[in-house]
């Protein structure tokens, strides 16, 4: 497993954390990693705290369990923040994006002083002026990937254009709203 | 020419059975296994297979149906999981008494109660006795492997017995992982078509199957199904031999990871295997002498072949995803214990019961069992041979 990265991911059912998470493996396989995608699957409804994870590799990947200490922790929605330990085991010389608009102030003292680094993107807003509807998954999906810089913007919208018309291709009426999302993710993430 | 791609264990299954393309499939929704029938009811919906598929109102129904199709002279296959496999259990036994080589994929779980939908392997532990047999994955390509090779085995003329093959629920059906897959003509030649020597529906040979077999033959008609299971070890070997001269891809009866040369070994089966590889990489660059036997034939069981590839190690540790509530251990040690002693090998080993109900097992819990192994391997004290591993006691560990 070298170069191993491995990503957590904190939503609430039903916002699509679990689907992110397999377009991410996705993404990272059509660059010629090994990947994995799979969610923790618990007492699965709407709103209740979810987990997701990837592993991203440039050898063959055996290890089959949960992650412990991730690379980077992606949170779908800021409200698990003071109901779940996203930094857990967290590495420092790693990363946590953050969909919120709430101050840095706030994101650090909830993060109780985590010292790697904090991104954070408004989701809400890139989802709500592209597709006039709050599906987070597609926003959080660019901002890790600009973070983790798997792989080039450019590979990653070419690579995404033909995931959707696949993923889509009963509805392909949202495909075009789905790609601006990305494209303004890519751009709206930032450090604070 | 493989094909490099990314699927889950069951979405692996499904393509396997859609390049099989079987003549029946009959089968009940289960978690975690329900993706199967319904990846593969696409299949026949579109057109890609010609399979008869029955949507059948149970599980026992489904192994029925297999039967009858099996019994008929037709190719049949079915998917299940914890208690759809026990619903299952009086065809199960049917089906391999009347020598049926049906195929099934059991996503492992946890047979209920209290309820629980997560992967151990209790539902596979249970019908260990009943005549099938049992090949184990570890991951999604051995999912797909082990599929592609299964009907070569069970309708070998000198097997003729069902086969199921495992996979961990969730941890590995549900996981999208790379993969590297056949082409479709190359499975349909590599797999074969089933021409029965015996069936119902031959008019040239008009037959009585499962009729009523008292104290005059049953005992002999048993024999044969222990005889046929004996046999099925070198068909297993030597389809193995043919998969891997066609895919490149080596399976035996278990793998040996890092064993040659190790003095602490583990055995398990399923995707533990693979958490423990890596550990076992993680040790060897400290200089510990580890290994792995991962079991992959589990029924027939090579009972000779592991004591012997056991033999030079100073301790080894059996881990059971499922617990016989026995107050003696799990069935796995005692299956390799008692291997080792009917082969004069006399090395000290133990049994961790782990796992249960979907418990995660992380590559810390496997690195305590090879300090737990150094101790023993130095003290030559086993101490309590069947103990857990990752249960949670009174102080919150």
């Amino acid at each position: 497993m070298d170069n191993l990265i491995e990503i957590r991911w904190h939503g609430r059912g039903g916002q699509g954390a679990k689907t992110a998470s397999l377009l991410l493996a996705d993404a990272a396989f059509n660059t010629g990693k090994y990947i994995q995608g799979f969610p923790e699957y618990g007492p699965e409804r709407m709103g209740a705290p979810i987990t997701a994870y990837n592993r991203i590799s440039d050898t063959p990947i055996t290890v089959h369990s949960n992650i412990y200490e991730p690379d980077y922790v992606v949170v779908v929605d800021d409200t698990l923040l003071e109901s779940v330990n996203v930094t857990a085991g967290l590495k420092t010389n790693g990363a946590i994006v953050i969909n919120t608009t709430k101050s840095a102030e706030y994101l650090k003292s909830v993060l109780k002083g985590y010292e790697g680094k904090i991104y954070t993107i408004d989701a809400r807003k890139v989802s709500m002026d592209c597709l006039g509807k709050y599906f987070p998954n597609t926003p959080m999906l660019a901002a890790i990937v600009k973070v983790t810089g798997i792989m080039s913007d450019e590979a990653f919208i070419q690579d995404m254009e033909g995931s959707f018309k696949h993923k889509f291709a009963k509805k392909p009426e949202v495909i075009e709203g789905n790609m601006n999302a990305i494209k303004m993710a890519l751009n709206e993430v930032k450090s604070i | 020419m493989s094909i490099r791609e990314r699927l889950s264990g069951n979405e692996a299954s499904a393509f396997a059975m859609r390049q099989i393309n079987p003549d029946v499939v009959a089968a009940f929704p289960i978690t975690p296994s329900t993706e199967i029938p319904q990846y593969f009811s696409t299949f026949v919906a579109n057109g890609a297979v010609d399979t008869e598929f029955v949507a059948v109102e149970s599980e026992h129904s489904a192994m029925s149906a297999c039967i009858g199709a099996e019994a008929a002279g037709a190719r049949a296959m079915t998917a299940t999981s914890a208690n759809g496999l026990s619903l299952m259990w009086e065809m199960i036994y049917i089906a391999s008494s009347l020598r049926l080589p049906i195929v099934m994929s059991l996503v492992n779980r946890a047979v209920s109660g209290p309820l629980n939908i997560h992967n151990d392997h209790s539902d596979a532990m249970g019908v260990r006795d009943s005549g099938w047999i049992m090949l184990f994955s570890e991951n999604n390509q051995e999912a797909y492997d082990n599929l592609l090779m299964a009907h070569r085995i069970a309708e070998h003329k000198d097997v003729m017995l069902p086969l199921m093959v495992c996979q961990d629920g969730f941890i590995t059906s549900h996981s999208i992982e790379n993969i590297m897959l056949e082409e479709d003509s190359e499975v349909k030649k590599f797999v074969g078509t089933y021409k029965p020597e015996h069936y119902l529906l031959n008019r040239k040979e008009p037959i009585a199957v499962g009729p009523l077999d008292l104290q005059a033959y049953l005992f002999e008609h048993k024999a044969q199904q222990a005889k046929a299971m004996k046999n099925a070890k070198q068909v297993i070997l030597d389809t193995a031999k043919d998969f891997e001269a066609w895919t490149g891809r080596h399976y035996g009866l278990f793998e040996e990871y890092k064993l040659a040369d190790s003095e602490l070994a583990i055995v398990c089966m399923n995707s533990t295997a693979g958490t423990a590889k890596y550990t076992v990489d993680r040790l060897r660059e400290k200089g510990i002498k580890a290994g792995l036997l991962k079991v992959r034939v589990y029924r027939p069981f090579p009972a000779e072949e592991i004591a012997k590839a056991l033999s030079k190690c100073k301790a080894v540790a059996v881990l059971d995803k499922s617990d016989s509530l026995n107050a003696a251990g799990g069935a796995l040690f005692t299956d390799v214990t008692s291997g080792m002693f009917v082969n004069n090998i006399n090395v000290p080993t133990v049994n961790y019961v782990y796992g249960i109900g979907g418990r995660d097992v992380p590559s810390t819990d496997i690195e305590s069992v090879y300090t737990d192994l150094a101790e023993i391997a130095k003290t030559g004290n086993i101490g309590n041979p069947y103990r857990y591993l990752g249960l949670r006691t009174k102080e919150g560990k």
